[in-house]
């Protein structure tokens, strides 16, 4: 009965990270637009579009082969599935113990490598643009990725997400050093593996200093909703994870009952809804980098995060 | 056992002549590849059920009076036997096709069992006179290989390099056993674990074990013979040398370092992360901006025996810190990582040769659209890609996961040379897997997807079956590592038992076959079950979708904003692909310049652009020894035109000294 | 606990000069180099403040206030007006190999570290990691300093490097208020000297790049 309780809990948490995902790329859309004095789209768009792509055949390349036709579903599983191991609500979930913070890096890794083969498997110089941007930033953000993971898994003595949350919610953290430079790096690097501003445009098309957008020029239809969907679910990843880690309050514990997982629940998207805010504040704000500046924006996270790293090994109390 | 293992190399020996003897026959492909392919599979098996036993001695009566040749089977020679036979065994069938054309195979054919046999000898010796001779075997029939193809234009002077750094490998660990082996002269392995050198003595062993080995491994700066020797020799040789002669080399450093020598002191580790990470690095770099895919393949080469020998770093500082459980997963973090690099990095160069063959260049900005024409190469070479860029669920990531675990196991080292490198090395070893993945992304996709960029990539063909049965089946090993690293991990208990007194906890009991290296609270890994839960929700979101949303596909020219190019030529290059990571990173490492000449308006010449790289090794090392060689070669060449009179002189002279020299010795 | 708290606090602000030091070094564009001074100086301020609460020493405040409002409001003030006049401010500065200039920073902070940690063995544990802060970012000013070519952005970089002093002297504990003062006030002369003499280089070689000073000194070739 136990086991039936947790497999629910746990499929819950995987519908809902897929449910909140759009309304959060929708939240964050709708902040935006406010902030440039339009009404903007519903916050209910994102679902919208993705039904419509969804109901729309796929206009396939002549020379697209099958890993270009693999690729989209390959992405959103890798993305949803790493999505799944972070805690939203509640900690220890039944197969939070199946990943890592490394893996779920890995997967995120996984997700890209195949999105940056499926860019260049037509051929066109737009796929290849955006590839090879892609691979230059995900060269620097992923590494700066890990020494975060590191960072924070000396402190809490676990690269599991679950015993983090744990770890730092039980308030004997404290202020330090270390996280502080963790944090500031593990938003860097959330921008960048997000497209979002500075480093990448969401919302441009045509524009040569698209990343992503570049990428997924040829695609249509329902692979492009699927592919829709992983950045939308990739987006909420990193804003569950940065909540997660440094803002744990309100995570239900591993057997509590409704209630708490209500309260965590509640919690979380009331995270989600000040990450939303921020993020659409912070892109309003600030004006996207020329691509070349983007090594030392993204450098600079891996710089914080070695920093912090290396604080950790000198000293205990950083 | 060890007669099983001894009988294997006697049989190699039959082959070698067998091959010398068939020469040009048709039939001496099958019997020669098919018989090593048979010995390795024997090898493979002998290794696999040796490395629990307790170890087996053999003495014969053969070699150097007094010392006779000593053979011992233990479990760390078990570990890399299996190693062997596997990559061996892989090569041999996939050899078995590939050379199907070979027009000279009277140059292969003999050497390749010699190779073979070299490097099983080398695993089994227990003393250093059949070590070293088992060592020069390995690296003198690897030459002749290299050499197998020696007209083409700089085989031979790749040879020539590869034949150099040889020699060197050989010298240093010779010097390496001389001074284990102490004024007494025991030279056998169990004498040498008995004495107990001083501390200087065993800093300057562990420094000539690291360059010997280093230099046969790769280690950067002795890595030059990699990029040189791998193109030139066939594709299953390559293989072999890049898969499992590489792994050999790090079978002896470890041999010497952590056996016989019993540990090194904490600076020493320093040292080995130190090379390990620059290692990584400077590999993976010069991989990213290589056009040659069999060289780019080397250079990964030289990535991953860093990251192995950052593994061995972090054992051999645990080990002087006496925390055996984590010199324990350190080691076998990087045992683990040399086992796959051989099932990855073998599987690659079959692509390789596969793709050599069937285009007839390496280059990969003659290829292209290989994906459509030679669908099961390509897509065992996608696996490939896959676990060398450290991606779960394969087995790279496993073991680079596991090294992850171990450095992150205990920062509290009292020495402050580890508590800054090891950091140091879990950043340089996180970018090294980031720049393995853009390598491997730019490799596959200008090499293998896009449009063909020649006639020769558009009228590609498939391999044959043997060689699509070799890179098949190591791709299917690579997921099944990859998916159970719980299997290597538990193989691996006893090989860290017997080298750092404590092994990793047992992993095949756990539930779900979830992977845990310390503690259930700390880190855990379940590939089998993420591996599932992608491939069940990407199945089930594309079966829902085409239920439900739309199932039609229309096929239309690319869209390309509206302007598809025609030609094939447009694509995004190799070079185009690395220009983003050459200009971070360029400058720095190998001081990469663009130089653009644009002609002025109503100039007709045509516009230029140049990329300059400056290998510094290569150009601030070898490129002086060089010279100062050859100065003072040209200096000594008076001594050729002496009287006998004064020849004999000079042995006088040396006599005198080295009579000398020993009267003051005493 | 409370203690644990304080600790935290002191480390935490110490941590954040460090992190505005290497935004110092990261930033290329004038104005936001000022802006970071400022910040630079604000976070001194507080954290010279939280000193104050804790060691309960009131003189401290008063390093604090004049922290807040030479260094984070007049200098920085004076300054935008300096480079406003020089019409310098929409310069961006050649700064090569940021990644490389910040690595070399990471590799002073594990130098400082290195150093301060053994020797202070035995002091008070909320000094020891201080001072060694300290340390970390008055040698991030020097980086600075060296890695720059404008005049401005020296003086910003020397600024930086005066601000890791104070911060070393006030967690040690016993420096007396009429150093602070005096420091302060050399500062303050220093910025007057160095702003005179920005406004007559310009004057000379039509640039504030100390590159142009060089070619000028005698004794060359």
């Amino acid at each position: 009965m136990a086991v039936i309780v947790s497999l629910l809990v746990q499929f819950a948490q995987m519908l809902l990270v897929l449910a909140l995902a759009p309304l959060l790329t929708g939240v964050v859309r709708k902040v935006k637009a406010r902030f440039q004095r339009r009404i903007g789209a519903s916050v209910f768009q994102p679902y919208r579009d993705l039904r419509r792509l969804m109901g729309k055949d796929v206009v396939l390349a002549d020379n697209a082969s099958w890993l270009f036709r693999v690729a989209p579903y390959t992405i959103f599983a890798c993305t949803w599935v790493a999505a799944a191991l972070v805690p939203t609500f509640a900690t220890g979930l039944m197969f939070s113990w199946s990943g890592d913070l490394i893996v779920i890096a890995g997967l995120l890794g996984t997700a890209r490598f195949v999105q940056a083969l499926a860019a260049l498997d037509i051929g066109t110089s737009f796929g290849g643009i955006g590839a090879s941007r892609e691979v230059m930033i995900a060269s620097l953000a992923e590494p700066a990725m890990i020494l975060i993971v590191l960072s924070v898994a000396l402190i809490a003595g676990s690269t599991q997400l679950s015993v983090v949350a744990d770890h730092m919610l039980n308030g004997q953290v404290g202020l330090r050093v270390s996280l502080a430079l963790a944090l500031v790096a593990l938003t860097i690097v959330a921008l960048a593996e997000n497209a979002r501003i500075p480093v990448d445009n969401p919302a441009t098309h045509l524009e040569l200093t698209m990343v992503h957008e570049a990428m997924v020029l040829e695609y249509s239809g329902r692979h492009l909703a699927m592919i829709e969907l992983g950045v939308a679910l990739k987006l909420l990843l990193y804003i569950s994870m940065i909540a997660c880690i440094f803002a744990p309050i309100g995570l239900a514990g591993a057997n509590a009952g409704i209630g708490a997982f209500l309260i965590g629940g509640a919690a979380y998207v009331a995270k989600l809804a000040v990450g939303a805010v921020a993020l659409g504040t912070f892109e309003t704000s600030i004006a996207k980098m020329r691509v070349f500046r983007l090594p030392n924006f993204v450098g600079a996270a891996l710089m914080l995060s070695l920093l912090g790293v290396l604080l950790l090994f000198v000293s205990r109390g950083m | 056992m060890i007669e099983i293992a001894l009988s294997c190399i006697g049989l190699f020996c039959l082959l070698a002549v067998a091959g010398a003897g068939l020469g040009r026959a048709s039939a001496g492909r099958f019997i020669v590849y098919g018989g090593c392919l048979l010995i390795g599979a024997i090898l493979f098996g002998t290794g696999l059920l040796a490395i629990a036993e307790p170890a087996q001695r053999i003495a014969l009566p053969l070699g150097v009076p007094w010392v006779g040749v000593h053979l011992r089977l233990d479990a760390l020679s078990s570990f890399f036997l299996l190693l062997l036979g596997l990559g061996s065994a892989g090569a041999s069938l996939f050899a078995i096709g590939y050379c199907a054309h070979d027009e000279e195979p009277q140059r292969v054919l003999p050497f390749y069992p010699l190779f073979l046999a070299g490097m099983t000898l080398v695993l089994l010796a227990d003393d250093a006179f059949s070590f070293l001779f088992a060592w020069e075997l390995m690296s003198l029939s690897s030459w002749a290989l290299v050499m197998a193809q020696h007209r083409e234009s700089g085989n031979a002077q790749a040879a020539f390099v590869y034949l150099l750094m040889a020699v060197f490998s050989g010298l240093t660990m010779l010097l390496a056993f001389g001074v284990l082996a102490g004024p007494t002269g025991g030279y056998a392995f169990d004498a040498m674990r008995a004495a107990h050198p001083s501390a200087g003595l065993t800093a300057l062993i562990f420094a000539l074990a690291l360059a010997g080995a280093g230099s046969k491994a790769g280690l950067v700066p002795l890595h030059v013979w990699l990029p040189l020797a791998h193109p030139a020799a066939p594709s299953h040789v390559s293989a072999l040398m890049s898969g499992v002669m590489t792994k050999i080399a790090v079978y002896g450093f470890i041999r010497v370092v952590f056996d016989l020598l019993g540990g090194a002191p904490w600076w020493a580790a320093t040292i080995v992360l130190a090379v390990g990470g620059i290692t990584a690095i400077m590999g993976v770099l010069h991989a990213l901006m290589e056009r040659d895919l069999k060289r780019l393949l080397a250079y990964s080469t030289v990535e991953n025996i860093g990251i192995v020998f950052v593994g061995l770093g972090l054992a051999l500082a645990f080990k002087a810190n006496n925390f055996p459980a984590g010199a324990a997963l350190a080691l076998t973090a990087a045992l683990f990582h040399a086992l796959n690099h051989t099932l990855f990095k073998s599987l690659l160069f079959f692509g390789a040769g596969a793709v050599l063959h069937a285009t007839g260049t390496r280059d990969i900005e003659k290829l292209g659209g290989l994906l459509q024409r030679m669908p099961l190469t390509s897509a065992a070479v996608l696996v490939g890609c896959f676990a060398i860029s450290a991606l779960p669920p394969m087995n790279g990531f496993a073991s680079e996961w596991l090294t992850f675990q171990a450095i992150l196991l205990r920062p509290e080292l009292p020495q402050w040379g580890l508590k800054l490198s090891i950091p140091a090395d879990g950043a340089l070893l996180a970018l090294a897997a980031a720049l393995a993945a853009a390598c491997f992304v730019r490799a596959f996709g200008i090499g293998f997807l896009g449009r063909p960029r020649t006639a020769a990539a558009g009228n590609a063909h498939e391999a044959d079956r043997w060689s699509v049965a070799a890179m098949a089946g190591f791709a299917g090993l690579c997921l099944l590592t990859g998916l159970f690293p719980g299997v290597t991990i538990d193989l691996l208990a006893p090989v860290a038992h017997a080298l750092v007194g404590a092994a990793m906890p047992w992993q095949t009991g756990d539930a779900w076959l979830t992977t845990i290296p310390v503690a259930a609270s700390r880190s855990s890994y379940n590939a089998l079950l993420l591996f599932v839960f992608v491939l069940g929700s990407g199945g089930i979101a594309a079966a829902l979708v085409k239920r439900f949303g739309s199932s039609g596909l229309r096929r239309s020219p690319a869209w390309d904003c509206g302007f598809p190019d025609p030609s094939p030529m447009t694509q995004y290059t190799g070079a185009s692909m690395g220009q983003p990571i050459k200009r971070v990173y360029g400058a720095l490492a190998f001081h990469a310049r663009d130089v653009v000449d644009m002609p002025a308006p109503g100039d007709t010449r045509a516009a230029t652009h140049t990329v300059t790289r400056t290998d510094y090794i290569w150009d601030g090392v070898y490129v002086p020894l060089g010279q100062a060689v050859t100065w003072v070669s040209t200096y000594l060449n008076v001594l050729q035109f002496l009287t006998i009179r004064r020849y004999l002189g000079f042995v006088f002279i040396l006599l005198i000294l080295l009579l000398m020299a020993l009267a003051l010795w005493q | 606990m409370l203690r644990g708290i304080s600790f935290d606090i002191a480390h935490m602000l110490a941590g954040f000069l460090v992190l505005a030091s290497f935004l110092m070094l990261y930033q290329d564009r004038l104005y936001a180099l000022l802006n970071v001074l400022a910040l630079h100086a604000f976070i001194l301020a507080l954290s010279v403040a939280w000193q104050a609460h804790i060691q309960h020493a009131p003189h401290l405040f008063i390093t604090a206030i004049i922290a807040l409002g030479f260094k984070a409001m007049l200098i920085p003030w004076a300054l935008r007006k300096i480079v406003f006049r020089l019409g310098i401010h929409r310069e961006i500065e050649a700064v090569g190999g940021i990644g490389l200039t910040m690595l070399a920073g990471i590799a002073l902070v594990a130098l400082s570290l290195e150093v301060m940690l053994p020797v202070t063995a035995h002091t008070d544990p909320v000094a020891r990691e201080d001072i060694a802060l300290a340390l970390s970012v008055v040698l991030i000013g020097l980086l600075t300093m060296v890695t720059r070519r404008n005049a401005v952005s020296q003086i910003v970089g020397f600024m930086s490097l005066e601000n890791g002093i104070i911060l070393a002297a006030t967690g040690a504990r016993g420096m007396p208020l009429v150093v602070e003062i005096s420091v302060a006030f050399s500062v303050l002369v220093a910025f007057i000297v160095v702003g005179i003499f920005l406004f007559r280089i310009r004057e000379r070689f039509d640039s504030v790049d100390v590159g142009a000073i060089d070619l000028h000194r005698g004794g060359r070739q």
